[in-house]
């Protein structure tokens, strides 16, 4: 039975690849908390893995003005806005608390997809020995 | 994961970014009581601009294009404040004016001590990031083993 990497390792790859770049968004909003004039951003995470999932059973584009949507793993995903609460005066739309929260949120969603990647590969290994 | 290294960058510019705000803030406490010899000479209260960095300075996206995650925050400049300057009647004073008066500097105190906790907690925040950051990383080091 032939190992195929990909579909071994799944979407975790991705996923970890996707939990580190949500990581540098919400630092950079937690670094430009006291700028003023900054908006907070953030990626659409379940979006983009959903896209990126599904790519097997995409929806074809069979005309030049059908426009595709999916995520290929390379591209930076779009960022985009988040509405504050309680916006402040100086027009930034960093709220720490929320931001910290999702921080640490993302770096444990980003640990479990580590263990998921993780178990893939030892499973690999042991089979490879085949002890 | 290149991402993660800039997750770094982008914790050590807010920090730095911080650190200039504590230094104006203990420079305007520090002088809250300083005199000047002229109203021109008196200290008056400072504070650091923050603007955000260019993507391009720290670090950029997944693609190393523009649309990247930002490079952190970046001091602009330190601005002086506009406020005017107390003046304290002291005619004993030696650096009091013909009418009396001694010109103090336009430090509140009141402001410089709230600047002065909330630089310290935007601190700590972004000291945690690094620190959540850097477990990502030595975590992703034991891929495999």
């Amino acid at each position: 039975m032939p190992i195929n990497f990909q579909t071994a390792v799944g979407v975790h790859e991705q996923a970890l690849k996707l939990r580190s770049y949500r990581a540098e968004v919400l630092a950079n909003n937690i670094a430009n908390a006291d700028t003023p004039g900054y908006k907070a951003k953030d990626i659409d995470f379940k979006g983009i893995l959903e896209s990126a999932h599904s790519s097997s059973d995409k929806m074809r584009t069979t005309n030049s003005k059908h426009m595709g949507g999916d995520y290929d793993g390379g591209a930076s995903p779009e960022l985009l806005f988040s509405n504050p609460e309680q916006p402040s005066a100086d027009g930034n739309t960093v709220e720490v608390h929320k931001e910290k929260a999702e921080y640490l949120r993302n770096s444990l969603e980003f640990q479990t997809s580590f263990r998921f990647l993780n178990g893939k590969f030892k499973g690999m290994k042991s089979a490879l020995r085949g002890e | 994961m290149m991402s993660l290294f800039n997750v770094l960058n982008i914790a050590s510019t807010g920090m730095n970014a911080q650190t200039v705000r504590l230094n104006t803030t203990a420079s305007n406490i520090a002088n809250a009581d300083s005199v000047g010899s002229s109203v021109d000479k008196t200290y008056r209260a400072r504070q650091p601009v923050f603007a955000v960095q260019a993507p391009g300075l720290a670090g950029s996206g997944m693609s190393g294009d523009d649309k990247g995650a930002g490079g952190g925050v970046n001091v602009l400049g330190i601005v002086e404040s506009n406020a005017p300057l107390q003046m304290r009647y002291q005619p004993d004073h030696p650096a009091a004016d013909e009418k009396g008066y001694v010109a103090y500097p336009n430090v509140n105190i009141v402001e410089e001590m709230a600047n002065m906790m909330s630089s310290s907690r935007s601190f700590e925040t972004n000291v945690e990031v690094a620190n959540s950051a850097k477990q990502m990383l030595q975590r992703l080091l034991t891929l495999g083993q």
